[in-house]
């Protein structure tokens, strides 16, 4: 599965590490949350970064205590059709501030890359080979965006506003709250 | 009329060209059906049981006359001339082969009509009252809230895979035309006592398998708040709405599984956190949008003009369609009319391209270029002037619109049932067909007065049976066709739900049914002014009951 990060296929460096596996001393690992939840001491105390999978069931506040220890949130997709972690994903980083890398997993396909970006992820499981490869273009397919959601991208709202008004928030930045 | 800037139009080209894309990975074969089904849903392509079918969206109800004559090309050019209004101020085009879809859809972005989110479990077009900007018993206008929610719902990040499909209407005025209590969100603008204009918000209501009329969760929003609330709720219900079963994934389910004190505690604690920020709707951003509406330039008249009051006297026809069709307007020498889509043994619904072509005419001629769709399956022409209403009435009849039943018994709702619908356990189209037969007398249903009929070939109840005065509902029994009959139901302000008369009664035999019904109501009703749905709300449904089944 091609992971997609700044908008390329790169290299993933995080090794999954499921529940009854040993945890490496050196490299980065990626855990699901049970495992991460009860061990979370033991992880705060390795040098290399630590990653976890979390599930679309369980609410992201939980994380919320835990998350300046995390290089990386994996939010799970069972179908494209199921939603949930879209707005996990909002939350985490407008509610929740977190500024590690929040990564798409599951059944990831090429027509919900922009509603991910705009939701806050920027690493992608693509599943897709081809999909994975046209990752910017798809991304770039739009240029106006009605709702301000954590991305930065200018609302129309706000574009419009300015115009009407030059110089009043002219570069600002929409970040929810 | 809203009209587009460069910023929407640039968006509706954008979503014309992803489209094309999609279309021609299908047809080569790197999508495969499956793979394309979702893609083609966000752009309100369904596959019926005969062929594509497109579903375009007239975001509330709202038309130009350019854009309702690009609707006819459609029609004409990719269909096989005539389009299907439906419940929810759509147009469907039953006949569009696969491969003529991305020009269809492409021409329709020229006018900014699209058909996006018009199904897929996202959030679906508007809706609000068809009189908007016209009716006399309007705060404000709703539209202006309709777009501002609509801009926000498009192409939302995180709302574009809910775990069901999510409509939202929006009223304005006392007498509810848009049927908000059986929506997923409902919201009912009103004044509140220091006099300022904010929504009551409904949520939780819906028909279908599990009807339910909505709850209120909220007296009183403040119109700042009404992006920030509508995005709480959506949270609440894309994190916590049941994906486990198609049935019950529907906000109403949440609402009734939680209670809705419950469920309106989540959305309040949600609501918190997002109220101040970007989304709070400053006065700023609400005179944005209404500044992109157009207005009629209407003339300074009078009402009743001596034209008019000539020609009810002159022509008994003219007088009676004005009696029925015409409502009045808010601005004095203006008329609001309604066009019937329903003339005796038709489709209810349907329009020929010439139809459409003609009434786009006859909306620059008299009504400032707008035409409206009502969720009753008619169109609107809005503004009009009364000393007009003679002239237009002579061209609305020799089109076939001006049949005088609005309201009326005729004036039928129905799904497009089994002649296209692949869900479908019966007709429903040639039902209707046969009651604007049997009820063609329209001296007797002016008589019987305000009677809705709503026919649904299934239990996704897309003809809103359930808040017909009387429903019939389409079921399979032993593979044949038989419908379950129900009385009382309504979808106005005070919405409720129909109550089942009794045994589901053959196909053949429906039409007989409803003549019974409507025999009992005369017999039974206090005086001529007493509608049917208020003798069934003094009666109950017993006598009817009786009626019906006594020789069955
Ligand atoms: S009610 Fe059923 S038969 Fe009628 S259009 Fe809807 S899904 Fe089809």
């Amino acid at each position: 599965m091609p992971l997609v990060k700044s908008g390329h296929i790169v290299e993933d460096r995080f090794v999954r590490v499921l529940d009854d596996e040993p945890v490496p001393d050196t490299g980065s690992v990626l855990v699901p949350a049970t495992r991460f939840l009860a061990d979370h001491a033991e992880f705060a105390h390795r040098e290399a970064p630590t990653g976890v999978i979390w599930p679309n069931d369980r609410p992201v506040a939980e994380l919320v205590p835990h998350l300046d220890q995390l290089a990386l949130v994996a939010l799970v997709f069972p179908t494209f059709k199921d939603g949930r972690a879209y707005s996990q994903a909002r939350l985490l980083r407008e509610r929740h501030a977190f500024r590690g890398e929040l990564r798409a997993t599951g059944d990831v396909l090429r027509d919900q890359f922009l509603y991910l970006v705009r939701s806050g992820f920027d690493s992608f499981e693509a599943k897709k080979t081809a999909d994975a490869e046209a990752f910017a273009q798809v991304v770039a397919r739009y240029s106006v965006f009605y709702q301000p959601t954590g991305d930065g991208r200018l609302s129309a709202r706000r574009r419009r506003l300015s115009d009407a008004e030059p110089g009043r928030e002219k570069s600002a930045r929409e970040v929810a709250q | 009329m809203y009209l587009y800037d460069d910023l929407d139009r640039a968006l509706l080209d954008d979503r014309v060209a992803e489209f094309r894309d999609q279309v021609a990975r299908r047809i080569s074969g790197e999508l495969t059906e499956d793979e394309f089904k979702p893609l083609r849903l966000m752009n309100g392509v369904y596959l019926q049981l005969h062929a594509y079918m497109l579903r375009v969206c007239i975001p509330y109800g709202t038309l130009s006359s350019p854009q309702l004559r690009m609707l006819a090309h459609v029609a004409r050019r990719y269909d096989r001339g005539y389009g299907h209004f439906t419940t929810r101020q759509n147009i469907q085009f039953n006949w569009i082969k696969l491969d003529e879809l991305p020009d269809a859809i492409a021409d329709l972005g020229k006018v900014g009509v699209h058909g996006m989110q018009t199904s897929g479990n996202c959030v679906r077009n508007i809706t609000t009252d068809q009189w908007a900007g016209a009716a006399p018993d309007e705060i404000e206008d709703p539209r202006i809230f309709a777009e501002i929610l609509r801009q926000h719902l498009t192409m939302h990040p995180e709302f574009s895979f809910l775990p069901r499909k999510f409509k939202i209407a929006l009223t304005a005025s006392a007498h509810d035309r848009a049927a908000i209590r059986v929506h997923d969100i409902g919201l009912r603008m009103h004044r509140n006592g220091a006099g300022e204009t904010g929504f009551e918000v409904v949520v939780g209501g819906g028909l279908g398998r599990t009807p339910y009329v909505g709850k209120t969760i909220n007296p009183f929003l403040h119109k700042r708040d009404l992006l920030s609330y509508v995005e709480a709720i959506l949270r609440v219900y894309n994190q916590f709405g049941r994906r486990d079963n198609i049935y019950k994934a529907r906000i109403k389910i949440l609402v009734h599984e939680l209670g809705a004190e419950a469920f309106g505690k989540e959305v309040e604690a949600e609501w918190r956190q997002i109220k101040d920020g970007p989304l709070a709707l400053d006065a700023a951003t609400i005179a944005d949008i209404a500044s992109r509406f157009s207005y009629p330039d209407y003339a300074r008249l009078a009402d009743d003009p001596t034209e008019l009051s000539q020609a009810r006297q002159t022509d008994k026809r003219f007088d009676t369609w004005l009696g029925n069709s015409v409502a009045n307007h808010k601005q004095p020498g203006y008329a609001i009319v309604t066009l019937s889509l329903k003339p005796e043994g038709a489709p209810p619904g349907d329009a020929t391209a010439d139809q459409m072509d003609a009434i786009a005419d006859l909306a620059d001629k008299y009504s400032f270029g707008e035409i409206r769709v009502g969720h009753e399956q008619n169109l609107v022409l809005p503004h009009v002037a009364q000393h007009d209403l003679p002239a237009l009435w002579r061209a609305l009849d020799a089109l076939g619109v001006a049949t005088p039943n609005v309201g009326l018994v005729s004036d039928i709702i129905a799904c497009p049932g089994l002649d296209y619908c692949s869900l479908a356990n019966t007709r429903s189209i040639p039902v209707a067909q046969e009651l604007t037969r049997r009820f063609r007398d329209l001296s007797l249903a002016r008589d019987l007065g305000r009677l809705h009929i709503n026919i649904s070939g299934c239990i996704n109840a897309c003809g809103h049976h359930h808040v017909g005065h009387i429903g019939l509902l389409g079921v399979e029994k032993n593979g044949e066709e038989y419908f379950q009959v129900s009385i009382g139901g309504r979808a106005d302000e005070k919405a409720g739900l129909g109550t089942l008369l009794g045994p589901a009664v053959p196909y053949a035999e429906v039409a007989d049914v409803v003549e019974d019904i409507v025999a009992a109501y005369l017999e039974l009703r206090e005086r001529p002014d007493e509608i049917f749905l208020h003798t069934v709300e003094r009666v109950g449904v017993e006598p009817f009951k009786e009626r019906v089944y006594a020789t069955r």
